[in-house]
Parts: C-alpha cells; structure tokens; sequence
C-alpha cells in the first residue's frame, strides 16, 4: 500500500506494528478493549499484547477464560452494545469452537435485524504452520471464513498492513476478522514513523511483472516474492499480488494483471481442496478467461494434517522452490 | 448443416498417435464414404485412413509431418450441400475466415470457426461472441482471441505449448494486425516413404498388445486334428487347370471355413469392450502375415464369410502384397472380428496364438502333414492339420469352442461346400 511521503522511518517487527496498532486503537477510543485468552497478564502467547495489560489495566486488556465460544460472543454482545472490542483467537484452530458465534451471529444479525443492528467486532487470529505447533495449532483455515457473507476478512502481510488494518476494521460497521501468520510476527523491516491507518479492501501488486501473476496473501507472501526474484534471475518477469482481503476479493485487480501476464498461479497456505486458491482460480476462469495462455496454477498445503516434525512440515506448505516450479510450468519453460 | 472433423483414427488398441504423410484430397474436393482421406503412419507402416461418410474435404487442422495423438481433430469435413451452395473448390480454402462482412458463402461453417468473420471490435463482441478460432486445434484463449484479432489461422501455426497447444508466443511470429497468414510452415523434411516400417516401432506395438491380451484376457486353449485328405484332394483338382496366380491357397480354405463357421458361435466373433462382448454380424477376418525381418499383422478379409474362395484368395494376395509394400488401409487394421493364423507349409504340427485385443478369439492352423488316421478300424496315413482354438473366457466357455472346432473339421471335410 502506500507509503507515506515522510523520509522519517523506524526499524520495527510485523509483532511490534499489530502492539501499535492495538495500543493506537485503544488510546484513541475509549470504547476499545482486547480480550482473548492469556492476553493480559501474560502479555499474548505470540507476546502481540505485552506491556498494554501494564499500560491500560484489566478492563481494557481482558483475560478471558479457554472458552472460544464464550468469549466471542461476549465481544459480540459488547459490540451490539455500542463497544468496539478486539477479540484476540489464539489460533484459527481454536476459533472453530467459535465459529457458531461467528457464523449465526455475527455474520448474520444485521440482516436478520433488518439493518437495525450493527456488529463492529474485529477478531484477531493467529494462523499458519511453521513453528512446530503441531496439527491443532498449524492450519490455514482462512478460506473457510471468506466464504462468509456478513464478514469481511483480511490477511495483513507487510508491516504496513499490520499497522494500518486494525483500526480501519475497528471503524467498519459489520465484523471483521483479521488473520495473522504466525510466522509473520518476527519479520523486521523499516515502516514509517507515521504509518497510519490504510484500507482493508484492494489487493496490492507487491512486485510488477509482465510475464506471470503470482497471487498470495499472508504468509506465502514473502516466499512468493522470494520465488519472484529466483524467476527473475531465469529471466521470468512475476507480478506479485497481495490479496490482503480475503473477504470480498479484489477481482479488479486481479482480473488487470492476468490481463497483462496472460498466465496466473495462486500460492496459498491452505489445503488445495476448497481453498482460497480454488475460488481464486475460478474467478480468474470466469472472468478471465480469455486472457489465459496456460490453465491457472495453484501451489497449496498438502492436503495432510500439518506435521510436526520440521521437515514434515516445510514439505507440506508452499515453499519457494515448489512455487518456482509452478510458475515455470505455467510458462512451459 | 453443420460440418464435423474428422480425426485420427485409432488403428488398432496399441495404437496411441500417427504421423500424417499426406493428404489426398484438397479442400472442397468430395469425399465419398470409404474413400481414402489421408495417409498415416504408424507402428504398422503407412495406413490408408477412410473416412466414413461422404462428406467435402475442409480444412486441414494439422500438417504432414505432425505426429498427433487419437483422436485428435486432422481436417474438419464439410457436408455435402457446402458443395452445392459454393461449387467445388469454393470457400472453406486454407486460411483465415475472410474479413467480416464476406458472410456470402457457408455462413455455417465460419461460425463455427468461431464468429470473428463477423466480429466487430473486441469492445463490441460479447464474450460469446468472441469464441475465436479453430474447433479442436488446440491453443490458449489468449491465443485464440488474438489470432481472431489479427485474422491469423491457428490451424496454419505450430503450437509449442504444452501437448503442441498454440500459445500467445507462437502468435508473435505470425501476421502482424491486418496481414494475411503465412502460407502454411513448409513441408517438414520428413514425409516418411510410404511403407517404410519401423520394426523396432512394429515389435514396440506387437509388444503391448500381446502383453495387453495376456493381462487382461482369460484365455483357454482348444485343439482338434482334423483330416484335410479330402480337401487336399479338391484343391489339388481345382487347381490343376489354372495358371500360377490364380490357384487357390489352403490357407484360404481354412479362412473361408472359420468365416462361415463363426456365424454359428457368435460369441467368438466381435470385440471385448471394457470387459463387455459385442458381437459382430459381420466376420472379418484378420488373416495373420508374417513380415519380412520380422514382425507381424493381421490385416482384415472383409465379409469373408460372403466371399467365393477365388475372392477371398485374391483379397490375400492383395493384403500380403501391400503389407510389404505399404498402404494398407485403416479399416483393414481396426475392423477384424476374428483372427486366423496359419503357418502354411513350413511350420510346425500346431500353434497357440495370443488373442489380438478387443477381438476375443483366435483359430490356428499348424502345417498340413501326412500322419496316421484311423479310417474304419485300419490305420491309413492322411494328410491332417491341427486346427487350434484360443478364446477369451470371459466371453464363451471351453464347450461352445470345442463345438466350434468340430463344426470346423465338418466344413472342411465338404470343401466344394465352401
């Protein structure tokens, strides 16, 4: 997205931006407060939180019991009640326990309240495999909740989004869930002073290219840029796109760079089956259709329970060597 | 009407692709039904291939030279009426559909080359409208919206795509916007001789398909003496009187005897298709012929049932002639029903064949001896053969062949009969 004009820069971490962010949101308006499990006291499994529970106290940094269902309705009902709570899910694992919540209610009441009703929850959720967490800590379960009408849902990958997205959700009326890859959290890069908040609609081509899009989002991103850059060194030219939202797709911005390449692969973390990447595809097919010099390719997660061991687990999610060999497929090189 | 395409032609179960050689006919020349449409090499040699309708001669999908998997489109065939709405020769020429508003000649067909005679600028056609190019040429959207843009024929361009597709790079080279195609990429340096075989390629077919038959088909194995004293001595009084090419052949004998017995036992006449029998009220007959330096095929004896015996010997030397020669035809290689393989005179006692996938039965014949024969109570030698039997057991049972063998010993003991 855009970077601001100002030459004034700091050195920060994707864990240290969504702290900003959090700590902005709930600086700048007394109706915010954070609640999830382990976010107060002990500062938020993936230490997103720490020092905010010091800062602002137990009401506004809440620890809540192990209790998914529970505790997000509560933020929906605060939410109903005029607040705008940030719930934090440990993992999207464990979201599934709130998914009822999620489905029936948030997503559903204000058109089962005629527009009377808003629900401006945002939902923070980590995601992903790479740290050898296992099945029940390692899914990439987005897709499941794109397909949801009544939510949107984002996938900040870049320092920028991580700063910016939160408060844009908090603005938004209806509920917003944000994910964030777990292997995201100690990237370090340079964001400016003053990043603010930016848009949580809109792709963003992250690398320009004419020869194939790569399309991605969270935390296939930065592989995909790095397999972006192997290409380019075989003389391919890949555009990289950056969905950031999941939750509705910017087909516009799709659409205009298959436009371009003529030739599309999808790089997402989630299992093939279903996946992002398979809608993606689809509306590529659709609408593009006769843009198309090679079928759409798709790099997805083996279609396993993530494994534990670490070289189960990096053979079964994208990686870099896997993507490059796609995009040349789909180049026929 | 709308015209159809005409394809490669699977000529035989081991068959996987062809080479085209040539064509016979040029666009807007009639083809009447069996007639030869192009030549086509495969592991057998170079193949007359038929079409099976009458039809005008279109336009040709892919060049001499290019090797294409079955059923792949070769030529789009127009209907008849093409011819007399335009003349011969008229229209659908090699290529690109003319420029839009020409919609005076078979309207039809360049619709289903795609519209984008009549198409207006891409911003005015409709996404159905804009369907460019070619039926059954294989090649990218991309590339087919922009070839309809540029008037380029993708029939007329080698694909380099994936499975020869035809993608956007192939186009570059091409028609710049508003220019005529190229004429079509010279001949390839390869129009295979025709007959040339390959017997490495020939012993790779042979290959698959026996190892196929002896996979997948049950066989069981029959096999009867039978007495050929009498039929030796008819054919010996028939030919007596007739000059070297036109006297008969045992083989021939055996042929027309297996044909006219097969009527009776239909289920050892007709094709095994994914394990279902489909008989065949014809009886074509594939009569096995060995080639020189190795190899074999078993080319088929149309109706060789209906066939009078000079016939059937005329048609076998026809077949032998042009197995070595090159030019069988398509349908003598698809169309057999049954197989017989006999060894003549310089073989041995008998032979066991392997069933030719899909036909579900093959009758040998072993090389006429003299041996003893039981003949009212005394031992006399005769001339006797070893006919044998080998079937597939999904389809008939041991019975019914040893009924078939016997009625085959019968037809050959009333060889004025045959």
């Amino acid at each position: 997205m855009s970077t601001p004009m100002t030459a004034e820069t700091i050195q920060t971490t994707y864990r240290e931006a969504v702290r900003a962010a959090i700590r902005e949101a709930l600086l700048r308006d007394e109706r915010v407060f954070l609640m999830g499990e382990d976010v107060g006291r002990y500062g938020g499994c993936y230490a997103v939180s720490k020092g905010l529970y010091d800062e602002f106290g137990p009401e506004r940094v809440r620890d809540t019991p192990l209790s998914e269902c529970g505790f997000t309705g509560a933020g929906i009902g605060a939410a109903l009640g005029g607040l705008r709570p940030i719930v934090e899910i440990m993992t999207v694992n464990f979201s599934l326990l709130a998914l009822d919540q999620i489905v029936n209610n948030a997503a559903t009441i204000r058109h089962m309240s005629g527009g009377q009703f808003s629900v401006p929850v945002v939902i923070r959720m980590a995601s992903g495999a790479g740290k050898q967490l296992a099945a029940q800590h390692s899914h990439s379960l987005e897709a499941w909740y794109a397909g949801i009408p009544g939510i949107k849902v984002v996938a900040p990958a870049t320092l920028e989004d991580a700063r910016g997205m939160l408060w844009t959700a908090l603005e938004d009326p209806d509920p917003v869930i944000i994910f964030e890859h777990v292997m995201l959290y100690n990237r370090a890069g340079t964001l400016a002073a003053d990043a603010g908040a930016v848009p949580i609609t809109g792709a963003a081509v992250r690398r320009d290219g004419s020869d194939i899009s790569l399309i991605t989002y969270g935390g296939s991103l930065f592989k995909t840029l790095e397999a972006a850059k192997a290409l380019a060194d075989d003389g391919i030219e890949a555009e990289v796109i950056d969905l950031r939202s999941l939750r509705p797709l910017d087909d516009a911005t799709l659409m205009a760079s298959v436009a371009r390449t003529h030739r599309a692969v999808v790089i997402d973390e989630g299992w093939r089956t279903g996946s992002l990447a398979a809608e993606v595809s689809a509306r590529i097919m659709e609408q593009a259709f006769w843009d198309l010099d090679a079928p759409v390719g798709r790099v997805c997660s083996a279609e396993v329970p993530i494994p534990y061991p670490k070289h189960l687990e990096d053979a079964a999610v994208p990686q870099v060597p896997v993507i490059v060999a796609a995009a040349k497929a789909a180049l026929h090189r | 009407m709308s015209g159809t395409v005409f394809r490669m032609p699977s000529l035989g179960s081991d068959m996987e692709a062809g080479t085209l050689i040539e064509w016979t006919h040029r666009p807007g020349e009639r083809l009447h039904k069996g007639d030869t449409i192009a030549v086509v090499e495969t592991q057998k040699g170079a193949i007359e291939v038929e079409v099976f309708h009458d039809a005008v001669m279109g336009r040709p999908l892919i060049e001499p030279g290019e090797t294409v998997p079955v059923g792949t489109a070769m030529a789009e065939l127009e209907p008849l009426e093409a011819i007399a709405e335009q003349g011969p020769g008229a229209g659908r020429a090699e290529g690109p559909a003319p420029a839009a508003g020409s919609s005076g000649a078979a309207p039809g067909a360049y619709e289903r080359l795609g519209g984008t005679a009549r198409g207006t600028g891409p911003a005015e056609t409709s996404a159905q409208g804009r369907t460019p190019a070619a039926p059954g040429v294989r090649a990218s959207p991309a590339a087919r919206r922009l070839a309809a843009e540029r008037g380029i024929a993708l029939a007329e361009l080698t694909g380099s795509g994936p499975y020869g597709a035809i993608v956007l790079g192939d186009l570059a080279a091409a028609a710049k916007p508003g220019a005529r195609a190229p004429a079509a990429t010279p001949a390839q340096a390869r129009p295979a001789p025709r007959g040339g075989l390959d017997l490495a390629a020939m012993r790779q077919a042979i290959a698959a398909a026996m190892s196929r038959s002896k996979r997948e088909i049950p066989h069981y194995y029959l096999s009867q003496d039978i007495d050929l004293t009498v039929a030796t001595e008819w054919l010996g009084a028939r030919n007596a009187d007739l000059p070297p090419a036109k006297r008969l052949l045992m083989g021939v004998l055996f042929i027309k005897a297996v044909a006219i017995t097969l009527p009776r036992f239909p289920e050892l006449n007709g094709f095994d298709r994914d394990g279902r029998f489909e008989p065949s009220e014809a009886v074509h007959v594939g009569s096995a012929t060995a080639i020189r330096g190795g190899g074999l095929i078993a080319p088929a004896i149309h109706d060789a049932d209906r066939l009078d015996l000079a016939t059937v010997m005329n048609r076998l030397r026809d077949l032998v002639s042009r197995v070595r020669s090159g030019g069988l035809r398509a349908s003598e290689l698809s169309d057999p029903t049954v197989t017989v393989s006999s060894l003549g005179d310089r073989g041995v006692d008998r032979l066991y064949g392997i069933i030719y996938p899909p036909q579900v039965a093959i009758v040998g014949f072993g090389t006429p001896r003299l041996g003893p024969w039981v003949v009212e109570g005394g031992i006399v030698p005769r001339t006797l053969v070893t006919a044998t039997l080998a079937a597939d057991h999904r389809h008939s049972d041991g019975h019914r062949g040893a009924l078939f063998l016997a009625a085959l010993a019968q037809r050959l003991q009333e060889p004025d009969m045959l």
